[in-house]
């Protein structure tokens, strides 16, 4: 019994910081829209900071000052980013904001690295709250003890400072309709740099909380981030109440989770966001978003047949990658063919994400479904490369047959987390499964057939298959399923007021993109070799997501461009120095703000003209 | 000052790349209620979103109150006193009805009007027995009252009313025109954008009508109503 209410009590206190970092990203989402990838890296720093300023300083005013403080240090640098960077997005395609604070993410990391090190960082206990207290004749620390306080107590300023201040409603009416608060005379720019300050300090307040209980280290940024989009998305989007009642409820799974199901503790969370998702689309106290507002550049300019500049510039890059082994290396063809792959697998996200309308966080699941179904038949049942590349988009395709009947009936960030989700769900059993998978161990020794394995006919197989992938999609979005698929992003209600049936298009679609991710998958397990849990990651997922978006999510070549650039910088960077994040992170950040259409979205506003007949006609009208 | 509170001359606005609005030129005198008609599509919501700064490209002139507004963004535009009354109301759905009217609220103008919460219940007294209430909760007339008082909490020296009698039942759409001319007599500017030629003839002074983007004629609401080759071109269905 002691030990239960123990562990209650300590989910509670998990739920306490959880809470604080959720109810800052919802905030941050419910007035801007923008998904801040960058969220946990203020937790992050928010963590450094009080264990930098708690160890210059002693005593109690020491620990707690440090604590205050490097809260509001964190809520200054969101002000610095939405200042600096955000700002300048505002009117860019939806989501292009998640790439610039996917480049703050890698930027913080290597600051952290460069100034604190990559060890561990013990913080000094909580003056006045470093002793016990005895529940049940067990101990159990102060300091827990007022975390669980501190969560509803926050909640509670929270709730009047939203419902008893001017500030508070205008946040509330803006989280609604931006562009009517607008013109009811209330300035954008002021309330959304406001709610970054307060939005990241609660991130950085959570982070500095933790210091008392556990190292400080950069692996704390992503963990928090994506358990806060859980918390957030289960609480329901722009709900503090819910990211309240959701972080308790994490907060106990956690704490119980490991008791009850010690084998799946990883993917719990996972499970229950999926069933919550299932069960209500909207999370516990979200509702279905008011037709979206204020929102103009959500239109969506038309797609085009490639014109003759294009169908030219094609062939010539085509032909130029046929040439090319006779002049390259080795190593610089292994690269080639890896930015081939993932050129595929962008493609295959941008379907989804462009003409689809559906957002994927998890598009890794794909990938690596595509990856593993090729390498378990060479481990278990010795199959050669054909089969294995004939598999590995099926078993993609068939994943993201099951996965996708539950996500098309989501929209928007309810719908890309329910696929990250999946993934994570997938990753967990490639990775705990471990008589059939080896778990983090891997598959070794998935090698190309004999006939392909010299270098230069493995990058042509990949150059032909790769191709002709992209292509088909292309082919696809032109064909009426492809009209049909825009017309439901574009209008569902008109959509199926003709009688298209959008989700049955979407799931469809979405089945399509993940059969041609594992095709990629495939290529990418016999080009390495092996194939590791870390393929159905969310690193992978994100690398798609930036890829795409580099690219602009609004055109056809550009995913092909953002592979092709993203890889390529990687690839180089990390050859060339230790501190690759941060280059990578800054180079990110450029391209954003002087391609806030993408890179092929920037390049077609210049030369669109040139490369479209038909835009060059409209033009001209 | 002189007496012009609104002028746009040659006003061009687009949609990506269509383009809607052509060479639209409209005034409104200081205190003079203005109808926009037209039938639907014809760009009249247009004008209003171009004249508050809310479409993304707009090309042209628009002064108001003797200040270029043309380059501003919207809540500038209704700071400077230009109040929006949209057409599907847009009322904040989660928010109360004394928190609507708060999202409005600007501070007092040294000429003009100086609305409070209580004028405005004295003006649209359906409102008064609901101030708690969430605006998702009311009927359509009452949210086209609340998004009116809204507007007005910001003091505006001129409002565009987009389609005020749209949808609403006839004893509501009496109230509607009963306060347009309370705001006339407060010496407030109006343009609305109508479809109800006899709503409009019984609140406004002069009239423009428009189709595709264009404006094809503009008289006083008498001439207007005297002329039934215009009416039976831009107007009848």
């Amino acid at each position: 019994m002691a030990f239960y209410v123990a562990q209650f009590l300590s989910g509670l206190s998990q739920a306490a910081s959880l809470f604080l970092v959720a109810a800052g990203l919802s905030i941050i989402f419910g007035v801007t829209r923008i998904v801040n990838f960058a969220h946990g890296s203020f937790y992050m720093l928010g963590a450094y900071l009080a264990y930098m300023m708690a160890d210059m300083w002693s005593g109690a005013v020491g620990f707690w000052g440090a604590i205050l403080l490097s809260a509001l240090t964190v809520g200054l640098l969101g002000v610095a980013m939405e200042v600096l960077l955000l700002r300048r997005l505002y009117r860019s395609p939806e989501l292009f904001q998640l790439l610039a604070t996917f480049g703050v993410v890698l930027v913080v990391q290597d600051v952290a690295l460069a100034i604190w090190g990559p060890e561990d960082l013990l913080g000094p206990r909580a003056p006045g709250l470093d002793g016990v207290v005895r529940i049940f004749g067990l101990p159990f620390p102060q300091y827990e003890l007022f975390l669980i306080v501190l969560g509803p107590a926050v909640l509670g300023l929270l709730w009047l400072t939203f419902h008893r201040t001017r500030w508070g409603t205008l946040v509330r009416a803006a989280t609604q309709d931006r562009e009517m608060t607008a013109a009811l005379g209330v300035n954008q720019t002021w309330l959304f740099t406001s709610v970054l300050f307060l939005g990241s300090a609660l991130a950085g307040l959570g982070g500095a909380l933790q210091i008392p209980r556990e190292a400080v280290n950069l692996q704390m940024d992503i963990n928090i981030v994506v358990e806060a989009f859980v918390v957030v998305v289960v609480g329901g989007m722009g709900s503090v109440t819910g990211a309240f009642l959701a972080a308790l409820l994490i907060g106990q799974l956690q704490a119980f989770g490991i008791l009850i199901f010690p084998g799946i503790t990883l993917v719990l969370v996972f499970l229950v966001m999926a069933v919550v998702l299932v069960v209500r689309p909207y999370g516990l106290l979200g509702r279905a978003p008011a037709t979206a507002r204020g929102e103009s550049h959500a239109l969506e300019p038309p797609l085009y047949p490639a014109g003759r500049g294009l169908q030219f510039a094609g062939l010539a890059l085509i032909v130029a990658l046929i040439a090319l082994p006779a002049v390259l290396g080795d190593y610089a063809l292994v690269v080639l063919t890896e930015v081939l792959i993932l050129a595929l697998f962008a493609a295959s996200l941008h379907f989804i994400m462009g003409p689809g309308g559906m957002i994927s966080f998890g598009h890794a699941a794909y990938f690596g479904l595509g990856a593993y179904g090729a390498a378990l038949l060479v481990e278990h049942f010795d199959a050669g490369m054909v089969t294995g590349l004939v598999v590995a988009p099926l078993a993609a395709g068939v994943g993201a047959l099951l996965f996708g009947w539950f996500c098309v009936r989501l929209s928007g960030v309810y719908l890309a987390m329910l696929t990250l989700a999946f993934a994570q769900i997938v990753w967990s059993v490639a990775f705990q499964w471990y008589s059939v998978t080896g778990g983090d161990n891997g598959i070794l020794g998935v090698w190309p057939a004999a006939w392909a394995s010299p270098k230069w006919v493995f990058y042509y197989l990949t150059l032909v298959l790769c191709t002709g992938g992209v292509l088909l999609l292309r082919r696809i979005i032109f064909a009426p399923f492809g009209y049909a698929l825009r017309a439901g992003r574009d209008s569902p209600l008109r959509s199926d007021a003709i009688g298209l049936d959008v989700t049955r298009y979407q799931w469809l679609a979405f089945t399509l993109a993940g059969t041609f991710a594992g095709l990629a998958g495939g290529l990418y397990a016999y080009a390495k070799g092996s194939v590791f849990p870390t393929l159905l990651d969310i690193p992978i997922s994100v690398d798609g997501l930036v890829m795409v978006l580099l690219g602009g999510v609004q055109t056809l070549s550009g995913p092909i461009v953002g592979a092709a650039v993203f890889h390529g910088l990687e690839t180089e960077m990390v050859r060339y120095t230790d501190y690759w994040r941060l280059l990578l992170g800054l180079t990110i950040i450029l391209l954003v703000l002087v391609f806030p259409q993408g890179i092929v979205g920037a390049l077609q506003s210049r030369l669109g003209a040139r490369f479209s007949p038909r835009l060059r006609e409209q033009v001209a009208r | 000052m002189t007496g012009q509170m609104l002028t746009i001359e040659k006003l061009n606005s687009f949609y990506g790349r269509a383009h809607i609005l052509f060479d639209v030129a409209l005034e409104a005198a200081r205190g003079e209620v203005v109808a926009l008609l037209g039938r639907n599509g014809a760009g009249k919501s247009t004008t209003f979103r171009s004249i508050m700064g809310l479409v993304e490209s707009r090309r042209g002139h628009i002064a108001f109150a003797g200040q270029d507004i043309s380059r501003r963004p919207p809540h500038e535009i209704a700071r400077l006193g230009l109040g929006y009354v949209p057409e599907d109301r847009r009322i904040f759905t989660d928010l109360t009805v004394m928190e609507n009217l708060e999202v409005g609220r600007q501070p007092p103008r040294r000429e003009g009007a100086s609305w409070t919460p209580e004028r405005l219940f004295a003006l649209f007294p359906n409102l008064a027995e609901m101030r708690d209430r969430p605006g998702g909760r009311m009927s359509g007339g009452e949210q086209q009252m609340l998004t009116i008082a809204r507007t007005l909490m910001g003091n505006p020296a001129m409002i565009l009313l987009d389609e005020p009698s749209e949808g609403l039942a006839p004893r509501i759409i009496e109230m509607m025109a009963h306060a347009i001319l309370e705001l006339k007599k407060e010496g407030v500017t109006v343009i609305l954008s109508e479809q109800n030629l006899h709503f409009a003839s019984v609140v406004s002074d002069r009239a423009y009508v428009i189709e595709k983007g264009r404006i094809r004629y503009q008289g006083t609401m008498k001439e207007l109503a005297a002329d039934e080759d215009v009416r039976r071109a831009y107007l009848t269905l």
